[in-house]
């Protein structure tokens, strides 16, 4: 079974984002680029199944500018056999992600496709629903455990899903997307030999135009400004002075 | 222009979240249908009804919507669509799960967890963590945006005096051979939901093991509180996942948030730092957390929390 899985390049989660002085966006230039954490669950849960002998192919996929085959690269060197960039220099949100994604998979017929539940920039957590929409799939979303079934037209997936509540399970027929959450699967780092190798590996380059669809963001973003900022407090010397404080200044308990 | 906002239900009630989703979409402005799915829903019907600003409550009794699985819940939606301008959800699990696959079926872009509503087709969203606030306005004849609870106060029922809305049938039944519900493992719990309580205590990996958010239990009996955690106290088996509170958790916003040994990492701000007033109790004066925090204790958790408890 090709299992297909989306990555995206987004800012490192350890930055701490500025918003730019025109307000028109978020400033990256010069601020730390990684591949999406949720992302790099996807691919582990991918090269474990190949480890493991579910998947026979695992390709890594990614729709962005041209620096976005950094993530690809990463992901070959985790252990993808190949990757497809979907080359776009305009802004791509989830919907246009969805649709390019959803023609990769009519063209390269994957058993199951995993992406990761959110990007940490945009926060959207879309766009592995809306591929599952385009494609007509069954969807397993917030994934913290896979197991697979069968193969072909036999196969079945078993999701145990994060909920609000605590955890559902769902079995869904085969070819299937699922979306990430944190407790899938701890990722591997990637070695020195693997990033050698990864060079070597083959990487598509499409546009969307070769897939017929359109990507750019339909969605105006009007403005963007940073969030209300929280005065400073105090430090208490003790647990009585913390009562005394909640009781008498900031009155939230009696 | 009309509105459809998905009820969340659970264990036959309504939930909580619906209010503040009712809240918007009258902030949005124009006749509110709720949607109410599920199995044996007709009580959670009638409590829908009760809310002040609904027009008509829509009612999807089938055992096809039994655990509101996305694919029959978004062909559901899809099929009532055409008679809205705007489908609204919490931006609850269900809510994340089910809207988005309606999105692409219409062919629109989703909104994600607005926290404001600008104008009809302009609204305020976190990004990067609660980084920064996006305006984004979107062209699209149908609007699907889910809303992230603490950003709307819930509306009021109508009073004993209000009536009800209208409850009216769908017959719509959708197909669905390609995923089954197979068990789920829910919480138990006495204490508030996490969403809705007033006080919040948090314990995250300083707390040492699952046993000892027991000091923490012991103080959330006395102040009506909830127990959350951070990644690391879930990630670690301390605690069960849906206690985790951050960016990719659960977003609480309540009157009093105590943190005890939690760092502050972005990703735990991101669920919390829209609290009224934060507390925070940990060993290290360094500790990022400090720095939202109202009022902060420099001490080891293991004799601030007995003492805590007994002074309360
Ligand atoms: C994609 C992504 C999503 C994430 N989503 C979330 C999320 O939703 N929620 C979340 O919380 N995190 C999230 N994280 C993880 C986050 O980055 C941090 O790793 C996590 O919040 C750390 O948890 P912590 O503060 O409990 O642990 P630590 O950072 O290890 O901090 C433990 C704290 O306990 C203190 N301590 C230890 N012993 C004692 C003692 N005896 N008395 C007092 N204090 C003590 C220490 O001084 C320290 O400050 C996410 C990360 C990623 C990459
Ligand atoms: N531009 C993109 N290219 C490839 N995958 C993407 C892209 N955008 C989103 N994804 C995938 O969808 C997941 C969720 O993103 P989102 O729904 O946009 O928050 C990500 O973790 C990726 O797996």
């Amino acid at each position: 079974m090709k299992v297909l899985v989306a990555v995206k390049r987004v800012i490192d989660y350890n930055v701490k984002i500025r918003v730019k002085p025109d307000h028109s966006d978020v400033d990256l230039t010069n601020v730390k680029m990684a591949m999406n954490p949720f992302c790099e669950i996807a691919v582990e849960e991918a090269v474990r199944l190949k480890e493991k002998g579910v998947a026979s192919e695992v390709v890594a996929v990614t729709v962005g500018p041209k620096a976005a085959q950094e993530q690809l690269r990463t992901a070959l060197a985790l252990g993808a056999d190949r990757a497809i960039h979907v080359e776009s220099d305009e802004r791509v949100e989830s919907l246009g992600a969805a649709k390019a994604l959803a023609k990769l998979v009519e063209e390269e017929q994957p058993g199951l496709v995993i992406l990761g539940k959110q990007a940490i920039d945009t926060d959207n957590n879309q766009t592995g629903q809306m591929l599952a929409a385009l494609t007509g799939l069954p969807q397993g979303t917030f994934a913290s455990e896979v197991v697979i079934s069968g193969d072909g037209a036999d196969g079945k997936l078993q999701v145990t899903r994060e909920i609000d509540g605590g955890l559902q399970t769902v079995e869904l027929s085969l070819p299937a997307i699922v979306t990430t959450d944190l407790r899938l699967n701890e990722p591997r780092y990637a070695k020195l030999p693997d990033i050698m190798k990864a060079k070597k590996k083959p990487l598509d380059v499409k546009s969307p135009a070769d897939l017929g669809v359109e990507v750019a963001t339909r969605t105006k973003l009007l403005r963007v400004e940073p969030p209300a900022e929280r005065q400073g407090g105090i430090k208490v010397g003790s647990v009585d002075e913390l009562v005394d404080k909640l009781k008498n200044e900031a009155k939230v308990i009696s | 222009m009309s509105i459809l906002v998905l009820a969340e239900h659970h264990d036959g009630a309504l939930a909580g979240a619906t209010a503040h989703v009712v809240a918007a979409a009258k902030a949005i402005g124009g006749d509110i249908d709720v949607l109410v799915a599920g199995e044996g829903v007709a009580a959670i019907a009638e409590a829908a009804a009760k809310l002040d600003g609904v027009n008509r409550v829509r009612v999807a009794d089938n055992a096809a919507y039994a655990h509101q699985l996305a694919e029959p819940m978004s062909a559901l939606i899809n099929e009532l669509a055409g008679d809205y301008s705007h489908v609204l959800a919490a931006a609850s699990t269900t809510g994340k799960n089910v809207l988005p696959r309606v999105a692409a079926l219409r062919d629109v872009a989703q909104i994600s967890e607005i926290i404001a509503v600008e104008s009809p087709d302009t609204f305020k969203r976190p990004i990067y963590a609660g980084n920064a606030i996006a305006t984004v306005q979107s062209d699209d004849a149908l609007k699907v945006i889910t809303v992230r609870t603490t950003g709307f106060d819930a509306c009021p029922d109508r009073g004993s005096e209000g009536g009800s809305a209208g409850v009216e049938a769908v017959d719509f039944v959708a197909d669905n051979s390609q995923s089954t519900f197979i068990k789920e493992e829910l919480a138990q719990s006495d204490r508030p939901e996490l969403g809705a309580a007033k006080v919040v205590i948090s314990g995250g990996r300083g707390m040492g093991n699952g046993d000892n958010f027991k000091l923490l239990e012991g103080i959330a009996d006395k102040l009506g509180a909830a127990v959350g955690a951070s990644r690391a106290a879930v990630d670690a088996g301390f605690v069960p996942n849906d206690m985790q509170v951050g960016q990719t958790g659960k977003i609480v916003a309540p009157e009093l948030y105590i943190a005890v040994g939690i760092s502050g990492a972005i990703q735990h701000l991101a669920g919390m730092k829209d609290s009224k007033v934060i507390v925070a109790i940990n060993k290290d004066e360094e500790a990022p957390i400090f720095q939202v925090a109202d009022y902060g204790l420099v001490a080891d958790l293991f004799e601030a929390l007995p003492e805590l408890e007994q002074k309360l």
